[in-house]
C-alpha cells in the first residue's frame, strides 16, 4: 500500500499543477473524509457518555449535547450511594493480582522451555499450550462448584488464583526469549549467574516490550471480566466494578442515566490509561491476542 | 454390538497409525498395534465411565445409541492423534519447536521449580473444571443438591428437540457472522487509510483503536443509553434525518443488531491493529512490479493485498468468532439481557440462563461441551493454518 500510495504521489507530482478544488483539499484528502468519519463514529458514543454523565435526567431526554450541571449530583449518587469507589478498589485489586501474576509465572515458564534441556519438555510444552484451546466461559459451571467445594466462594482470592496463570504469556516469552542470541546465556553462565540472577539481571532488562505488550493484555483482560465475578461474587463486599454498574442500572424502572455513564466512564478510566501509556509497547511486542 | 463397533475403529485406528510410523520413519507395526489399542482404548473413554448406557435399551433409544457411536469414534480419533502427535515428537520432529538454546543451564529440579506454579494452576483451575464438564453433563443436578441422578447422554439427545437451545444456536451463528463481517470489513478499509502515508496517521490510529479497552459490558451500557426506547440519541437522529424509528431493544428482528453495532464498535480496535501490522508485511517490491505492469490501485489491492493478507484475516475471523461466542455476554447482558423473546440469546447465555437461572447444571454442562467441542474445531483449524503461513511478527 505505502507504494502504491507512493507511486500515486509521483503521478500527482508529475502532473504539477493540480486544478480548481483539489489545489484547496490536502493530498488523499479521501482518505482524510474516510478517517475523520471514522474516528467520529468510533469516538461518538463515548463523547456522547461523558456529556451525559455530566447532565440530569431531563437534560438527556431533551438531547442536549453540551455539559450539564449535575455532576456533582451525579457523583455524589455513583460514589455515595452506589458506592462505586468500593467495585473499583476490588477491580484494582484484583486486576493487579492477575496481571502481575501471570507476567511472573509466564516469565518463569518462558526461562523454564527456553534455557534448560529437560526430558519430556515438549509434552509440558503441549500440556501448557493445549489450555489455549479451553475458554474459561466454558467451565464455568464445574469451575464454580469447585471453588464453592474448595472453600473460595465469595472471595477475592476466587477472582484472582484462578487466572494468575497464562499459556498466552508463556508461549509469548517462548517466543521472545528463543529470538534472543545464545551468547548472552553462555556469557552469563561463564560468569556463573544462576537462572534466576540471568533472568532478572538479563533478561528482563532487555523484555520491556514484551512485558508491556502481556501487562496491556492481561489488564484490559482482567479488568474485563464480567460472567466470572458476577457468578462468584455475591453482595457487595467483593464484587468488581463491571459488575458493580448493574446496581445503577435498577430493575424495570426508568433509568437515571446521568449517573450510569458516569460510572461507565469512570469504570473505563483505568484500561485506557494503561493502555494508552503502553501504546507503543503493546504495538511493539504483540505477538499473540488470545487474552488467556 | 457395540464390540463390533469397537473392532472397526480399532481397525481403522491401526491402519491410519501404521501409516502415520511409516512416514515418520518408526516401525509401521508398532504403528498398527498401537493403533488397535488406541481405538478399542479410546472407544472405551467415554463408554467405559458411561457403562456403555447407551447401548442399554432400557436407558437409551436410537438416537442415544448413535450418540454413543460418535462418541467411541470421537474418543478413538482423539487418542490416535495423540499418539501420531507423541510419535512424531519422539522421532525428532517436534524436538526443534522447543529445543533449549545452546547456553542452556543445566539441573533438572530447577525446570520443575521454574514451572510447577502454571502447571499446577492449569491443572487445577483449567483442566479438572473440563474433565468434571464431561461427569456433570451425565447428571440430573443442581448446584449445592446432595442427589444426583445419572442420565447417560440424554443431556445431549434432549437438546435435539430442544427449540430454545436450537434458537440460540442459529442467533449465535447469525450474530457472530455478521460482527466478523462487518468488522473485518470496516477494519481493512480504515486500517488501509491509515497505512497510507497521509499526515496524522499515528494520530488517527490512537484515535481509532482506544474501544479494545473498553469492556464488553461497558460497551453495553454505552449502547443502552444511545438505543433505549425512551430517550435513545441514535432514534432521535433517525426520526428528525428520516422520519422513522427503530425499536432497537424490543423488537425481536433489530434487537440483534443492536448487540451487532455495540460488539462491532468494540472489536474495531483490534482488528484494525492486526489489518495495520499485516499491512505493513506485504512486500513493497510485489506492488511496486505490478503498479510497473500498469496494476490500477484498486487491481493491485484486490490482488495483491487481500491474498497476502489472507492468514490475518483467517485469524482474526477465529479469534472474533471466539469474541462472538464469549465475550459478547457482557454487551448482551446490558444490552438486551437474551431477549425480546431470546432473540439475543446466544449459546453462552442460554448455558447461563439453563445452569444459572434454571438451575439445571447437567444440561447447561452437556451445551457448554457442545460449545467447547465447536472452538476446539476453529482452535485447530486456527494452528494448522497459523502454523504453516502466519507470521505473529514478535
Amino acid at each position: 500500500m505505502a507504494n502504491m500510495a507512493l507511486q500515486d504521489t509521483r503521478l500527482e507530482d508529475a502532473r504539477a499543477v493540480r486544478t480548481g478544488l483539489a489545489r484547496w483539499l490536502p493530498k488523499r484528502w479521501y482518505a482524510h473524509l474516510i478517517l475523520i468519519v471514522a474516528c467520529f463514529i468510533v469516538g461518538f458514543p463515548l463523547f456522547y457518555s461523558i456529556i451525559v454523565s455530566t447532565q440530569t435526567s431531563s437534560d438527556v431526554y431533551a438531547y442536549r449535547f453540551t455539559p450539564g450541571e449535575a455532576l456533582g449530583d451525579n457523583w455524589d449518587k455513583v460514589m455515595n450511594l452506589a458506592q462505586l469507589w468500593r467495585y473499583m478498589l476490588n477491580s484494582l485489586l484484583v486486576t493487579v493480582a492477575v496481571t502481575a501474576g501471570k507476567v511472573v509465572l509466564s516469565l518463569l515458564a518462558g526461562l523454564a522451555f527456553v534455557y534448560f534441556r529437560f526430558p519430556g519438555k515438549w509434552l509440558v510444552f503441549g500440556f501448557v499450550l493445549l489450555t489455549l484451546m479451553m475458554p474459561t466461559e466454558i467451565l464455568i459451571l464445574a469451575l464454580f462448584r469447585f471453588i464453592n467445594q474448595i472453600g473460595l466462594g465469595n472471595t477475592t482470592g476466587a477472582l484472582i488464583i484462578p487466572f494468575i496463570a497464562s499459556a498466552t504469556g508463556a508461549f509469548l516469552f517462548r517466543q521472545h526469549f528463543a529470538n534472543i542470541p545464545a551468547e548472552l546465556s553462555e556469557a552469563a553462565q561463564l560468569d556463573g549467574a544462576t537462572p534466576i540472577q540471568f533472568l532478572l539481571q538479563v533478561l528482563i532488562p532487555i523484555s520491556w516490550n514484551t512485558i508491556g505488550a502481556l501487562t496491556v493484555i492481561q489488564f484490559i483482560y482482567a479488568w474485563n471480566m464480567y460472567l466470572w465475578p458476577a457468578l462468584i461474587i455475591q453482595g457487595q463486599a467483593n464484587q468488581v466494578v463491571q459488575v458493580g454498574l448493574r446496581t445503577l442500572v435498577g430493575a424495570d424502572q426508568a433509568i437515571s442515566f446521568g449517573p450510569l455513564m458516569l460510572a461507565a466512564v469512570v469504570a473505563s478510566l483505568p484500561p485506557l490509561a494503561v493502555f494508552l501509556a503502553l501504546q507503543k509497547q503493546f504495538m511493539s511486542g504483540f505477538a499473540l491476542s488470545r487474552d488467556k | 454390538m457395540q464390540y463390533i463397533i469397537v473392532g472397526i475403529i480399532a481397525v481403522i485406528a491401526a491402519a491410519y497409525l501404521a501409516l502415520r510410523f511409516s512416514r515418520a520413519r518408526l516401525n509401521p507395526a508398532l504403528g498398527a498395534g498401537l493403533g488397535a489399542a488406541a481405538g478399542v482404548g479410546g472407544s472405551l473413554l467415554f463408554m467405559l465411565p458411561l457403562n456403555w448406557c447407551t447401548f442399554d435399551p432400557d436407558l437409551s433409544d436410537d438416537i442415544d445409541t448413535a450418540f454413543g457411536v460418535l462418541l467411541m469414534g470421537v474418543g478413538a480419533a482423539a487418542i490416535t492423534l495423540l499418539i501420531a502427535w507423541i510419535a512424531d515428537g519422539i522421532s525428532g520432529r517436534r524436538v526443534a519447536v522447543v529445543a533449549a538454546v545452546p547456553g542452556a543451564f543445566k539441573g533438572a529440579l530447577m525446570p520443575i521449580l521454574l514451572l510447577a506454579p502454571t502447571l499446577t494452576v492449569l491443572a487445577l483451575f483449567l483442566y479438572y473444571p473440563s474433565l468434571d464438564t464431561f461427569r456433570l453433563s451425565t447428571l440430573l443436578t443442581r448446584l449445592g443438591a446432595r442427589r444426583t441422578v445419572f442420565v447417560c447422554v440424554d443431556n445431549f439427545t434432549r437438546l435435539v428437540a430442544d427449540d430454545g437451545y436450537l434458537n440460540s444456536f442459529v442467533t449465535t451463528l447469525f450474530i457472530s457472522v455478521a460482527i466478523v463481517f462487518f468488522s473485518l470489513s470496516l477494519a481493512l478499509l480504515i486500517a488501509s487509510m491509515v497505512y497510507l502515508p497521509i499526515k496524522g496517521a499515528a494520530f488517527y490510529r490512537t484515535l481509532l483503536i482506544w474501544p479494545y479497552a473498553i469492556s464488553p459490558a461497558v460497551a453495553g451500557v454505552i449502547f443502552l443509553l444511545l438505543f433505549n426506547p425512551t430517550g435513545g440519541i441514535i432514534n432521535y437522529a433517525l426520526n428528525n434525518l428520516f422520519g422513522f424509528q427503530i425499536p432497537w431493544l424490543n423488537n425481536p428482528v433489530a434487537a440483534p443488531w443492536a448487540v451487532i453495532i455495540a460488539s462491532v464498535w468494540k472489536s474495531l480496535g483490534y482488528n484494525i491493529l492486526f489489518y495495520l501490522a499485516g499491512l505493513q508485511n506485504v512486500p513493497k517490491d510485489l506492488l511496486e512490479a505490478a503498479a510497473i505492469d500498469g496494476a490500477s490501485a484498486l487491481a493491485r489491492f484486490r490482488r495483491i493485498v487481500i491474498p497476502m493478507l489472507s492468514p490475518i484475516t483467517f485469524f482474526l475471523i477465529i479469534t472474533n468468532m471466539t469474541y462472538a461466542f464469549f465475550e459478547s455476554f457482557g454487551t448482551i447482558d446490558y444490552l438486551t439481557g437474551g431477549g425480546p423473546l431470546e432473540s439475543t440469546t446466544t449459546m453462552m447465555y442460554n448455558i447461563y440462563l439453563v445452569g444459572i437461572r434454571g438451575n439445571d447444571l447437567g444440561k447447561a454442562a452437556a451445551e457448554s461441551i457442545i460449545l467447547f467441542v465447536l472452538v476446539i474445531g476453529f482452535t485447530i483449524l486456527q494452528f494448522r493454518t497459523a502454523g504453516q503461513r502466519v507470521t505473529y511478527g514478535a
